[in-house]
C-alpha cells in the first residue's frame, strides 16, 4: 500500500493519527529494545552479573518499572531557572529525535516523507538537539548543567562534521541523496559484476562506516565520549537539575536517537530493509521490510553499545584531537578516493 | 596524526566480549540474593556477638569505638565472700550494653580490644529491619547472636600461639 493509494482512502486527519501512532512506535520501540537489550542485558553480562530478573521473565518489564518510577516522581524547577526554558528544552531534543525517524525509509513503499534530500534532512535535523542541550543547560542556573551543555555543544558540534562528511562517501558511490535511492543502489548494485549480494556501503565505505560509528557514539554523548555529562566532575552536566518526566524525556531521547541512528547506518551501509537475493520492488519487503531494518539497526546498535560499555571516558582535548586530527581528514580522504574512484569506474 | 593505540582498543573489546560470552555459558559471579545464598566466608565481618558472662562492662569498648555506637550501663554490687568470714567482694553487674548497627560501620575495633574475650565476629549479615530504630541490638540479642559464632580456625602450622576457644 504506497502513501498514494492511502491518500485516495483515507482523510487527511486519519492519514495524520495513523502517521502519528505508527511514529511513535518507531520511535519508542526500538528506544525500549535497545534499553533491555544492551543497557539492562549486555551491560550485565559485560560485567559477569545478570541484570534485572524480578519484574518479568529475565527482568522484561523491569522498563515499565522505571517509567512508572520515573512518572511519580516530583518534577523539580530549580527556584532561579528559567521556567519557560527549562520545561521547554526535553520537547526540543525529542523533537529533533522525532524527526530524524522520518526519512528512514522500512520497506520500497514504506516511509513518512519521501524527499530527495533525505539524508541532507536527517543530518539537519539531528543538530536541533543540541540546542536544546544548550537550552537545558542555560535554562538550569547551574554551573554544572552550563558547563556540560558547553561541552556537549562543543562535542556535537565537532563530530557533526566527521558525522556529514563521512555519509558524503555513500552519497557519491550511490548519486543520490533521497533514502529510498540510498537503499536501491545497494540493492541493485553489484561487486566486480557479481550482483549475488547487492552492494552495501560497508564493503566499498568501511572507512565511512568507521567514522560514522565514532561520531554517532559522540553525537549520542555516549561513553567514551560522555563529557557533557561526566559524573565525577559535572554531576549529570546538562541533566543535573532536570528530575522526574523531564529527566525521562531525556533519557528516552538518548535512547531513542542511537537506535535512529543505528537505523540510519543500517540504511547507509548495510542495504537498509533489503535483504540479498531477493528482487527489491517486490510488494513482500513492505511487510518484512521493517523487521529487516530492526534487526540490522539491532547489529549496529550492538557495536555501538559494545563500545559504550568497553572505554572509558576521553579527556576533553582528547575528544577534539580525535575529531579535528584524524576523522576530518581522514573523512575528506574517503570522499576524495570515493570521488576519483566513481569517476574512473 | 595522534597515537591512536588502536590494538589496545581492540583488545578492550575482547574483554568485554570474553566476559559477556562466559556470563552466557558459565553463568555470573553474582548470585540472584533472596533466592540464592552465598554463604559467606568463615571468618567475614557479619554481626558482633556478646558473650555476656565475659564482660565486665570496663567500657574500653565504648570510649574505643570511633562512631560511639556501644551503650554500657552497669552498677555495683557486693558479692558473699569467697570464703567464710572474708570480706564481700565488690563486682559489675552489666545492666544495658546496646549495639546501634544503624552506626555500626564494622571496624571490629571493640572486638579486638575487648580484654575478657567477650565479644566475636559472626558472619550472620540478615539482620536488617524495616525500622531504623530497631538496628539497636540490646544484650540479649547479642547473646543470642553466640551461636552462631564460628570456631576459630588453626594457626599454621609451626605457631606457637594458643588457638582462642569461643566460650559457649
Amino acid at each position: 500500500m504506497s502513501t498514494l493509494t492511502l491518500a485516495a482512502e483515507l482523510a487527511y486527519w486519519q492519514q495524520t493519527s495513523i502517521r502519528a501512532v505508527v511514529g511513535l512506535v518507531a520511535v519508542l520501540l526500538p528506544a525500549g529494545t535497545l534499553v533491555y537489550l544492551f543497557l539492562f542485558k549486555m551491560m550485565s553480562f559485560m560485567q559477569s552479573r545478570l541484570g534485572p530478573m524480578e519484574a518479568g521473565p529475565y527482568g522484561s518489564l523491569q522498563l515499565l518499572a522505571e517509567v512508572g518510577k520515573f512518572l511519580q516522581k516530583e518534577d523539580i524547577v530549580p527556584a532561579k531557572a528559567d521556567r519557560v526554558v527549562f520545561k521547554a528544552a526535553p520537547f526540543v531534543v525529542l523533537v529533533s529525535t522525532f524527526l530524524l525517524v522520518l526519512v528512514i525509509p522500512g520497506g520500497p513503499d514504506l516511509m513518512f516523507i519521501d524527499v530527495d534530500t533525505g539524508i541532507f534532512l536527517a543530518l539537519a535535523v539531528s543538530s536541533i538537539s543540541v540546542i536544546g542541550i544548550l537550552m537545558a543547560g542555560w535554562a538550569s542556573a547551574s554551573k554544572y548543567s552550563l558547563l556540560g551543555a558547553l561541552r556537549a555543544t562543543g562535542q556535537l558540534i565537532a563530530y557533526e562534521l566527521p558525522l556529514v562528511l563521512a555519509v558524503m562517501g555513500v552519497v557519491i558511490q550511490a548519486g543520490t541523496l533521497n533514502m529510498q535511492g540510498i537503499v536501491m543502489a545497494q540493492a541493485q548494485g553489484e561487486i566486480f559484476g557479481f550482483g549475488g549480494i547487492g552492494s552495501p556501503f560497508i564493503i566499498t565505505q568501511f572507512l565511512g562506516f568507521a567514522i560514522f560509528l565514532v561520531a554517532v557514539q559522540a553525537e549520542l554523548t555516549q561513553p567514551p565520549f560522555d563529557m557533557p555529562v561526566a559524573e565525577s566532575e559535572l554531576v549529570t552536566g546538562y541533566l543535573t537539575e532536570y528530575s522526574g518526566m523531564r529527566f525521562l524525556m531525556f533519557f528516552i531521547g538518548e535512547f531513542a536517537t542511537a537506535g535512529i541512528f543505528s537505523a540510519l547506518a543500517a540504511t547507509l551501509f548495510l542495504g537498509g530493509w533489503y535483504v540479498p537475493g531477493l528482487d527489491p520492488t517486490d510488494n513482500l519487503f513492505n511487510v518484512i521490510g521493517p523487521m529487516v531494518l530492526m534487526g540490522k539497526m539491532i547489529l549496529v546498535a550492538f557495536l555501538i553499545f559494545w563500545f559504550r560499555f568497553t572505554y572509558p571516558r576521553f579527556r576533553e582535548d582528547q575528544l577534539q584531537t580525535l575529531a579535528w586530527k584524524v576523522l576530518i581528514p581522514l573523512s575528506l580522504v574517503n570522499i576524495v578516493v570515493t570521488g576519483v574512484l566513481k569517476v574512473v569506474f | 596524526m595522534p597515537n591512536l593505540k588502536v590494538p589496545g582498543l581492540i583488545k578492550g573489546l575482547g574483554v568485554t566480549m570474553k566476559t559477556m560470552l562466559r556470563t552466557l555459558t558459565k553463568g555470573s559471579h553474582t548470585v540472584q540474593y533472596p533466592k540464592v545464598k552465598e554463604a559467606p566466608t568463615p571468618r567475614a565481618r557479619g554481626v558482633i556477638a556478646l558473650h555476656e558472662e565475659n564482660c565486665t562492662s570496663c567500657m574500653l569498648c565504648v570510649r574505643e569505638c570511633p562512631d560511639w555506637c556501644i551503650y554500657i550501663e552497669g552498677h555495683k554490687y557486693l558479692a558473699p565472700p569467697r570464703r567464710p568470714g572474708g570480706k564481700p567482694r565488690k563486682k559489675n553487674a552489666l545492666d544495658r550494653f546496646d549495639i546501634d548497627y544503624a552506626l555500626c560501620m564494622y571496624c571490629g575495633i571493640c572486638v579486638e580490644v575487648c580484654p575478657f574475650e567477650a565479644l566475636f565476629w559472626t558472619p550472620e549479615f540478615e539482620y536488617s529491619e524495616p525500622k531504623i530504630a530497631d538496628l539497636l541490638h540490646d544484650k540479649n540479642l547479642l547473646g543470642q547472636w553466640m551461636e552462631t559464632v564460628p570456631e576459630f580456625t588453626d594457626y599454621e602450622a609451626g605457631s606457637e600461639a594458643k588457638k582462642p576457644e569461643v566460650p559457649r
